[in-house]
């Protein structure tokens, strides 16, 4: 069994509240920091501990953190991004609900590396309960002296909010998250200027996932070189994945990065194989966003070397063949899901979710949405699905925001490597659909 | 002073400069079109995605081309930066994309529509467009509301620039006027259906690049290139007073402010000449106006056809 270094302890009996989590070895790494440590080492571990931001994008988080500007006498600010809302992700809605005090201490930690007086959890409108497990526990945190003015008795003081969201899915983007955060519309904002440089009421701002922010934590405890240590290559530490689908044992596990998918999958510590004695028609390794992978290209690569969970792995291949670790959702389908119904789903998603500021996501999405329900529905033409290739083309890279690309790419790798489900469609739209009704079974193409 | 090369021209900017403004300043064919960038408006831009172009080379510093299609009206230019425009195989058909896209919902009634002629998505499709639509879905449709008691607002021929959105926010206090709802679904509207009560909310209907948002005392009335635009100035004590009176015969049917080439309300003496709502829907009588002379209307514009004088003028002063 792989090490756990975030969620160790999320079934203990109230571990939610400070006087148990502190028990087992909680607020550590805000002692050591504080005490012992400046905020630039602090930076400087987890520089060396090679996270990489676990909201999706991967870039790595100590080098966003380096990139923050730092001008005298300018407010700086660290918001945590709890606007989790990819389908098929789940994983910081099981951090937050179970171990609340997780987050706050490494937003504690972090907000003194970057110097930030003042931090905001910026969280899902849906995740109300949620919300109110945080600012429990946020108010433990201030009533022990974590929180507020001269924590431990270092100088340093931090003010901690909780913030919620309307719910909606483009507030995960990081801009629309702050436009959101301070008011506004959430509408993107045209990047340059970064949040860096530029973000929050203006002033210089990191925006980090929930995920990313919590494995603070483990780094400053152990120090970065030991995560390092941890993973393949690039692709360092632990990360919780989302399971989801025709799985056994569907759920939040903590992996060691570099574990093969097939052992995800099929290993008796995690998934435990395909529910109901079925077989593997495809998955999604990263959230709805990322491409969809067929059963052959799952296990291995293209090139026939096994398939890990890491960043290059899975990406191994580029689009053709390949996928992304996204967000770690990772969503499986047996042999009787349909691949139309699906990513007519999915598209359904971002032609609801798009905000409607930049024309080709706006026109786009909700076009795809469209042909892709009279596909769905039996009165579709082969030339939709070229059509949908070509939409698909002219949104991708042409939008403010990655959520053009987001709806692109899954109908794009859907047609990619289930056209022949897609052309069945067409050609005989009852059997398709009947299909969609459990009563026939679907052909598993080679 | 930094240079710049946009299709195979070299020409020197200030550092800051955006490409599409660097590109306006060289002038000719190689401007990229501009559906929601407004030079006057603080905040525009960046949203229509027409004004796409490609860079071949970053800077001096750093050659290397940049991997997406980049909005020129938002993005600053580098010394030694090579941009295409024109020239660009990838440009035209990701613009001829947003151009399909921004068609996909529009009601293409340009036969009724009071725009017709000076609508900058007129000329957009006819440059980029296709002629056949691939779109067989129903459009989306909102009824026409009015917004402020000389304003209509036609939702579905906007294509959500957010022009007007920046122009009231300059223009009032508290939010009135704004956008609801997202995705496709979004629209340009009031607060809950109030009114923008404000002497220079008509500047609305002038920022506007297609016929969303129309003069009510204009509507119907004529098609623009029946009339002919005259320089005009009145004395006004809210506004410059300098304007575009749109006469047939000795009649004014409607006065605009005075934009330019890329229909932009002009600068003059270091301001723009946003014009008032007094002026613009309440002055229609000739002899309140003091016409300078025909306004220079570009030769290839459908309105430059009615600008010469016929046998119909019977005012001496404008038989010019």
């Amino acid at each position: 069994m792989a090490r756990k270094l975030l969620i160790e302890h999320a079934d203990v009996q109230g571990i939610a509240s400070y006087d148990v989590y502190r028990k087992h070895g909680g607020y550590a790494s805000v002692e050591k920091a504080l005490k012992n440590m400046s905020p630039d080492e602090v930076v400087e571990e987890v520089k060396k501990s090679g996270l990489r931001g676990r909201g999706g994008a991967g870039f790595p988080t100590g080098m966003k953190w380096s990139f923050l500007a730092k001008p005298e006498g300018v407010e700086r600010h660290l918001v945590c991004n709890a606007d989790e809302s990819e389908p098929g992700t789940f994983k910081d809605r099981y951090l937050m609900e179970k171990l609340p005090h997780l987050l706050i201490e490494g937003m504690i930690t972090s907000s003194y590396a970057l110097g930030a007086r003042r931090s905001y959890i910026y969280i899902r409108g849906e995740f109300m309960y949620v919300l109110r497990i945080l600012e429990k526990a946020i108010a433990e945190a201030y009533a022990n002296g974590m929180l507020g003015k001269n924590i431990l008795g270092s100088g340093y003081d931090l003010d901690l909010v909780v913030t919620p969201g309307g719910g909606a899915y483009i507030c995960g983007e990081e801009t629309a998250l702050l436009e959101s955060l301070e008011g506004k519309r959430g509408n993107p904002r045209m990047k340059p200027p970064f949040p860096a440089v530029k973000g929050l009421w203006g002033n210089p701002t990191v925006v980090n996932n929930v995920e990313s922010i919590a494995a603070v934590v483990p780094i400053v405890n152990e120090g970065g070189e030991a995560y390092a240590k941890i993973g393949i290559e690039r692709s360092t530490g632990t990360k919780l994945i989302s399971a989801s689908g025709n799985l056994v044992r569907p759920g939040v596990y903590e992996i060691e990065l570099g574990l093969s998918v097939e052992e995800f999958i099929y290993g008796d510590d995690y998934c435990r194989g395909i529910a109901n004695g079925k077989k593997l028609k495809a998955c999604i390794p990263g959230g709805s966003s990322v491409p969809i992978l067929p059963h052959y290209l799952v296990t291995k690569t293209a090139a026939g070397t096994d398939r890990l969970m890491t960043y290059e792995s899975l990406a191994d291949g580029g689009f053709a063949s390949g996928s992304m670790l996204g967000s770690g959702g990772f969503i499986v389908f047996d042999e009787d899901q349909c691949i139309v119904r699906n990513t007519w789903n999915f598209a359904r998603f971002y032609a609801h979710e798009s905000c409607g500021q930049c024309s080709p996501c706006r026109e786009g999405t909700g076009w795809m949405e469209k042909v892709l329900y009279r596909l769905e529905h039996g009165h579709g033409t082969l030339e939709d699905i070229s059509l949908l290739e070509e939409i698909n083309k002219k949104i991708e890279g042409n939008t403010i925001c990655p959520l053009g690309d987001a709806a692109a790419w899954p109908v794009a790798a859907a047609i990619r490597h289930f056209r022949d489900e897609f052309e069945w469609h067409v050609k005989s739209p009852q059997e398709a659909q009947s299909r969609n009704y459990g009563l026939i079974q679907a052909p598993l193409e080679a | 002073m930094i240079k710049v090369t946009i299709d195979d021209v070299e020409i020197e900017v200030a550092p800051g400069t955006t490409i599409l403004n660097a590109a306006r300043q060289a002038g000719g064919d190689l401007v990229p079109p501009a559906m929601c960038y407004y030079s006057k408006l603080p905040g525009t831009g960046g949203k229509c995605r027409t004004c796409l172009v490609e860079v071949a080379a970053g800077s001096t510093a750093d050659p290397r081309p940049m991997p997406k299609l980049v909005a020129s009206c938002s993005t600053p230019v580098m010394d030694g930066m090579i941009v295409k425009n024109k020239t660009s195989e990838r440009v035209h058909t990701n613009r001829g994309g947003v151009v399909e896209f921004l068609l996909v919902n529009h009601p293409l009634d340009c036969p009724i529509c009071d725009q017709a002629g000076e609508c900058h998505l007129q000329d957009l499709g006819y440059e980029h467009g296709s002629a056949k639509t691939r779109y067989r879905e129903e459009r989306r449709t909102f009824s026409p509301i009015d917004i402020g008691n000389k304003i209509k607002l036609h939702m579905n021929r906007c294509i959500l620039c957010y022009r007007c959105v920046a122009v009231a926010n300059q223009l009032t206090e508290k939010r009135v006027h704004g956008v609801l709802h997202r995705g496709e679904h979004a629209e340009i509207s009031t607060y809950i259906e109030n009114a923008i009560d404000n002497d220079f909310s008509g500047n609305m209907i002038d920022v506007c690049p297609v016929g969303a948002l129309t003069d009510k005392t204009f509507r119907f009335k004529s098609r623009v290139w029946f009339l002919k635009p005259y320089e005009a100035e009145c004395a006004c004590d809210k506004c410059s007073g300098k304007a575009v009176v749109w006469m047939f015969g000795n009649e004014i049917f409607r006065v605009t402010a005075r934009k330019d080439k890329y229909g932009e309300v002009e600068t003059i003496e270091d301001k723009t000449a946003w014009i008032c709502n007094d002026c613009r829907f309440d002055k229609k009588d000739p002899s309140k106006w003091n016409l300078i002379g025909p306004r220079k209307i570009d030769r290839h514009s459908v309105i430059s056809q009615g600008k010469y004088a016929t046998k119909n003028d019977n005012n001496p002063k404008l038989l010019s």
